[in-house]
C-alpha cells in the first residue's frame, strides 16, 4: 500500500498543548516535545503499516517492545528515523519510504505509546477538508494548489511531503509563528515612488527577488530603492475561531494528503 | 669542438642551469616566498600565514577595470576548497576527489592531470574535500581522502613516492594542503568525528618516510594525558574512561612556520565525540588548541587551548596567522586568531602567552578570561541557543593579516547560535562519532527547521539565521575597525594587497574588491555559485592576476588594458 492512500483522514488536531516526551532513560531522552497533531498524524500511519508486525499495542515482534521508550537500535530521533527508512539488515524489519512529514509522526507516535489516549482523539476528513480549502476558507484567493489558486502566497501542492502535521495545524491558526524566513512579506519604494509589495523569493547582499502581489517575478536592486522593509509577520489571518475545531482537523487532513506527485 | 661552439655550448649551459636554479622551489625560496610575490608558493602565500600580496598594480583606483581573463571548469561536483599554487607562470591546483592538475598561469590550458585512485570504501567526514598543494624542488606534494601522502612530479604529473599516513578504515583522512618546511613534508590528519587520535606528522620530502609524529592527544605518560580524567565512580552512563584512545584532535588545515624560531604551528581540531562531552571528563588536550612544534623533531614547545572541554565542536583548525605586531607599546612576535568560538586572540608566539581574547561575535558560552587566558565557560541551560552556533563565529576560512594596515580580516558568521543537544555514542571504528542532537536556532517560536548548511543558489536560510560579514580588526587589540555585512554567511577566505585591496566571496556567489583600509565595496562581479576558498594572487608576464573559485568554475581576473 503506498502511503499516501493512508491519509485519506486524520486526527483531530485539536489541542493546543504538546505532549512531553515520555520518559527515558537518563542520558537517553529524546530531545524536544512532540505536536499532538504529529502524534496523531503518526498514530494513522502506525495503524496502517506498522501493526501487521509490531501490533497494534506495539509488542507484536518478540523481544520488541515498542511502548518501552527504549529501543535496541536507537538511542535519538535521528536514529529512529534511519530504522524506519532504511530498516535493520538481518531482520524482519524492511525499509519504509516515508516522506519527512509521515516518519516525523511515526518517531512523535512511538515516543509518545505508552501515553497517547487514542480514545480521544477525533479523524479529520480529506474531503470535506478540501471543500473548506477552496470554499469557506477562502485559501486559494492566496494559495495555489496544482493549476487552482494563485501564486501570491506559497505554493501548497507538495505541502503534505513538507511539513509535519502539528507544523501545518499551526501554520493555519498562528500563521506568523510557522512562515518560513524566506517568504517573509517585502515593501519596497522605488525612485519613482511606486510601492512594491511582495513575498520574498531570495535575497543577496545586493538584490531581492520577489513574486510581487499581481504575480510578477521582480528582481529590484537595493541600493535603487527609497525604502526597502522586510516584515516578519504573515499576511495571512488566523483562523482560529473562523474555523471550527473540527473544521481545523479537515484542513490540515487535506494538506496532509498533497504530495505533489 | 671549436672555440666558438665551445662558447656557445658554455653559454647554453650556464642558460640551463640558471634556469634550472630558478625552476627549483627550494627551502630557501619558500622562506622569503613573500619576497617573490609574481609566485604563489605556500598554501597562505608565505610562511607567516598572512594571505597578504605584495604586488601593488591593482588598487583601490583601478580596481573597477578588473576583467575575468580565463576559467578553468571541474568536472567533479562539491564544494572546491583548494588554493592554487603558482610557479614561475605554472599553475597548480587540487580538484575533487584528489585530482592535480597543471596549467598555464596565463591562459589557463592544462599541461596535465594526475589523478589518485581512491580506495572505494575510503570514508570522509564532509565531503571529498581538499585543499591544496606544497612543492619542494620540482616535487608537488598532495594529501588524500584515503589517508596518504604523495610525492608527485611537478613536470610530467607522474607520481614519485606515495606513503600511508594513517588508517582509512578508522574513518583518518588528509584533507590540508601540506607544509613543506626545510626537508620535510607536514600534514595533519582529519576524521575528527571519527574517534580517531589526531596528530601532526613530518615526511621526508625525498623518501617519503615517516621522520616524526606528534599525537594531538598525549597518550599515558605524556605530558597532557592528564586532561583526558578518569569517570568518577557515579558518573554518568557513557562516561568512558578510556576516552584518550579516540579523542579526535583532527589537523585539516595548514599550519605556519617561523623561521627565526624554528616552531611550526598548527590549530587542533574538535574532541570526540563532538558533542556528548559528558564521556570524556577533563580539558581534553589538545583539542581546540593551537600546538607549537619545534619543527625538526615535532616536539611540543608550547600549546594554548581555546576551548577547554568543548561540547561545541569549535574545532580550532584555523589557520595560525603570524605577525610582528606592537602591543601595549612594545614590539611582539605575535599569533593572531579569530577562533570559531567566536572570540579573537593575541598570543605570543614565542612562549604561547595569552596576550588578548576578545568576542569578535556574539558569544555566549563563556564570559570572561583569567590572566592565563582560559575561559569561564556559561554553559546554557538545555533548549537554550549558545552563541556562536555549531559552524562558529567563524570556521577555517582562510583570514588575512595586511603589514601595510596592521588589520586582520576575518570571515566572520553574526547573530548565529544553535541549541545544542549531546547523546550518548559509542565508538564503533569508522562510524560517525558526534554525539548530538542540534539544531539551529531560529528567533521564530514553533517555526519549522532551517534547511541544511548545504544549500543551492536561493537564500532560504536568510537573515533569520545568521548573516555573513567580513570583520576588519585591529591585529593587537580585536577592536573592530569596519564590517562588511552580507545578507548571506560567507565561507570564503580573504586575501589583501600592499596596495590596500581585498578581496573576497561569500556564499551568494560574488567576488568583491574592497577597500582594504576604508571597507567599501571598490568592485564586484557576481560568478553565480558560493565561493568557499581562500583568493590567491600572482602574476605573470608583468601582469598581476587574482585566482577565485565559484562553484565549478576557477576565475582569473586582471585589468582590463
Amino acid at each position: 500500500m503506498g502511503a499516501s492512500t493512508l491519509l485519506c483522514a486524520v486526527l483531530g488536531l485539536v489541542l493546543g498543548t504538546p505532549i512531553a516526551a515520555a520518559a527515558q532513560s537518563p542520558g537517553a531522552a529524546p530531545t524536544g516535545d512532540y505536536s499532538p497533531a504529529d502524534i496523531a498524524y503518526g498514530a494513522r500511519i502506525y495503524d496502517a503499516q506498522c501493526t501487521t508486525c509490531h501490533g497494534a499495542n506495539g509488542d507484536g515482534v518478540g523481544g520488541v517492545n515498542l511502548r518501552s521508550g527504549t529501543f535496541r537500535h536507537a538511542i535519538t530521533d535521528q536514529d529512529l528515523t534511519r530504522v524506519i527508512l532504511g530498516g535493520i539488515p538481518g531482520t524482519g524489519m524492511q525499509a519504509f519510504k516515508f516522506d519527512p512529514a509521515e516518519v516525523g509522526g511515526v518517531v512523535a507516535y512511538l515516543r509518545n505509546m505508552n501515553t497517547i489516549d487514542r480514545g480521544t482523539a477525533k479523524v479529520g476528513d480529506e474531503g470535506r477538508g478540501r471543500t473548506l480549502f477552496e470554499g469557506k476558507g477562502g485559501c486559494t484567493k492566496c494559495h495555489r494548489i496544482g493549476a487552482l489558486g494563485s501564486r501570491v502566497a506559497p505554493d501548497l501542492s507538495d505541502i503534505g511531503a513538507l511539513r509535519s502535521a502539528g507544523s501545518l495545524l499551526r501554520s493555519i491558526t498562528d500563521p506568523t509563528s510557522q512562515m518560513m524566513p524566506i517568504n517573509r512579506p517585502v515593501r519596497a519604494v522605488l525612485r519613482d515612488g511606486k510601492v512594491v509589495n511582495g513575498r520574498r523569493l531570495n535575497e543577496d547582499t545586493y538584490t531581492v527577488q520577489l513574486i510581487d502581489d499581481q504575480e510578477r517575478l521582480l528582481s529590484l536592486d537595493k541600493s535603487e530603492l527609497r525604502e526597502y522593509k522586510i516584515s516578519t509577520t504573515s499576511p495571512m489571518p488566523s483562523f482560529k475561531g473562523t474555523l471550527s475545531a473540527d473544521e481545523l482537523g479537515d484542513v490540515v487532513a487535506y494538506l496532509l494528503s498533497l504530495k505533489g506527485r | 669542438m671549436t672555440r666558438r661552439s665551445t662558447a656557445v655550448l658554455a653559454l647554453l649551459l650556464a642558460t640551463a642551469a640558471s634556469y634550472g636554479v630558478h625552476a627549483q622551489v627550494t627551502a630557501d625560496r619558500l622562506v622569503n616566498a613573500t619576497r617573490e610575490p609574481r609566485n604563489w608558493m605556500i598554501y597562505s602565500g608565505g610562511y607567516f600565514s598572512n594571505r597578504h600580496s605584495l604586488l601593488t598594480q591593482i588598487t583601490p583606483a583601478n580596481a573597477k577595470d578588473l576583467e575575468l581573463k580565463w576559467m578553468y571548469q571541474a568536472a567533479v561536483a562539491g564544494a572546491w576548497q583548494t588554493t592554487p599554487l603558482v610557479v614561475d607562470g605554472v599553475m597548480y591546483l587540487t580538484q575533487r576527489p584528489n585530482d592535480v592538475v597543471a596549467l598555464d598561469a596565463k591562459t589557463g590550458r592544462v599541461f596535465w592531470i594526475y589523478r589518485h585512485q581512491l580506495d572505494p570504501t575510503q570514508i570522509v567526514c564532509c565531503g571529498s574535500n581538499n585543499r591544496g598543494l606544497a612543492i619542494l624542488g620540482d616535487t608537488l606534494y598532495m594529501g588524500t581522502l584515503d589517508a596518504n601522502l604523495i610525492a608527485i612530479d611537478a613536470k610530467s604529473g607522474h607520481p614519485i613516492w606515495k606513503t600511508r599516513v594513517a588508517d582509512n578504515n578508522a574513518g583518518y583522512s588528509v584533507t590540508l594542503a601540506p607544509l613543506v618546511v626545510k626537508d620535510k613534508v607536514i600534514v595533519g590528519v582529519g576524521g575528527g568525528e571519527y574517534g580517531i587520535r589526531g596528530f601532526v606528522a613530518a615526511f621526508d620530502a625525498k623518501t617519503g618516510r615517516e621522520a616524526w609524529r606528534f599525537y594531538t592527544i598525549p597518550g599515558p605518560g605524556e605530558a597532557g594525558f592528564d586532561s583526558w580524567k578518569a569517570c568518577p565512580p557515579d558518573e554518568k552512563p557513557y562516561c568512558d574512561s578510556e576516552a584518550w584512545k579516540h579523542g579526535g584532535g583532527s589537523v585539516w588545515v595548514t599550519g605556519s612556520y617561523d623561521p627565526a624560531l624554528n616552531q611550526t604551528y598548527w590549530g587542533v581540531g574538535n574532541a570526540g565525540p563532538d558533542w556528548n562531552a559528558d564521556q570524556r571528563p577533563g580539558d581534553n588536550l589538545y583539542t581546540d588548541s593551537v600546538v607549537a612544534l619545534d619543527a625538526d623533531t615535532g616536539r611540543l614547545k608550547w600549546h594554548y587551548q581555546f576551548t577547554p572541554h568543548d561540547r561545541y565542536d569549535y574545532d580550532s583548525v584555523q589557520v595560525p596567522v603570524l605577525a610582528d605586531i606592537t602591543w601595549r607599546g612594545t614590539p611582539i612576535k605575535a599569533m593572531v586568531w579569530a577562533n570559531r568560538n567566536g572570540n579573537f586572540y593575541v598570543l605570543d608566539r614565542e612562549t604561547g602567552r595569552f596576550l588578548v581574547g576578545k568576542p569578535f561575535v556574539k558569544v555566549n558560552w563563556m564570559d570572561t578570561f583569567d590572566e592565563r587566558g582560559r575561559p569561564h565557560q556559561t554553559i546554557q541551560p538545555a533548549g537554550q541557543p549558545t552563541w556562536p552556533g555549531n559552524q562558529g563565529g567563524t570556521n577555517w576560512y582562510s583570514p588575512s593579516f595586511s603589514p601595510h594596515t596592521g588589520l586582520f580580516y576575518v570571515s566572520a558568521w553574526e547573530n548565529y547560535a544553535t541549541i545544542f543537544g549531546g547523546t550518548p555514542v559509542e565508538y564503533q571504528e569508522g562510524r560517525n562519532f558526534g554525539g548530538g542532537q542540534n539544531r539551529n536556532y531560529l528567533p521564530v517560536p514553533g517555526a519549522p527547521g532551517l534547511p541544511g548548511l548545504r544549500r543551492g543558489p536561493i537564500n532560504n536560510w536568510t537573515e533569520a539565521a545568521a548573516t555573513g560579514a567580513v570583520l576588519a580588526l585591529d591585529a593587537s587589540t580585536g577592536e573592530q575597525k569596519w564590517r562588511y555585512p552580507m545578507t548571506d554567511v560567507t565561507d570564503s577566505g580573504i586575501l589583501t594587497t600592499a596596495s590596500d585591496v581585498l578581496f573576497t566571496g561569500g556564499r551568494e556567489g560574488y567576488f568583491h574588491a574592497i577597500d582594504a583600509r576604508s571597507g567599501t565595496l571598490l568592485w564586484k562581479t557576481n560568478l553565480g555559485a558560493q565561493i568557499v576558498n581562500g583568493p590567491i594572487s600572482y602574476e605573470v608576464d608583468g601582469k598581476q592576476y587574482v585566482a577565485a573559485i565559484s562553484g565549478l568554475s576557477l576565475c582569473v581576473f586582471g585589468l582590463r588594458q
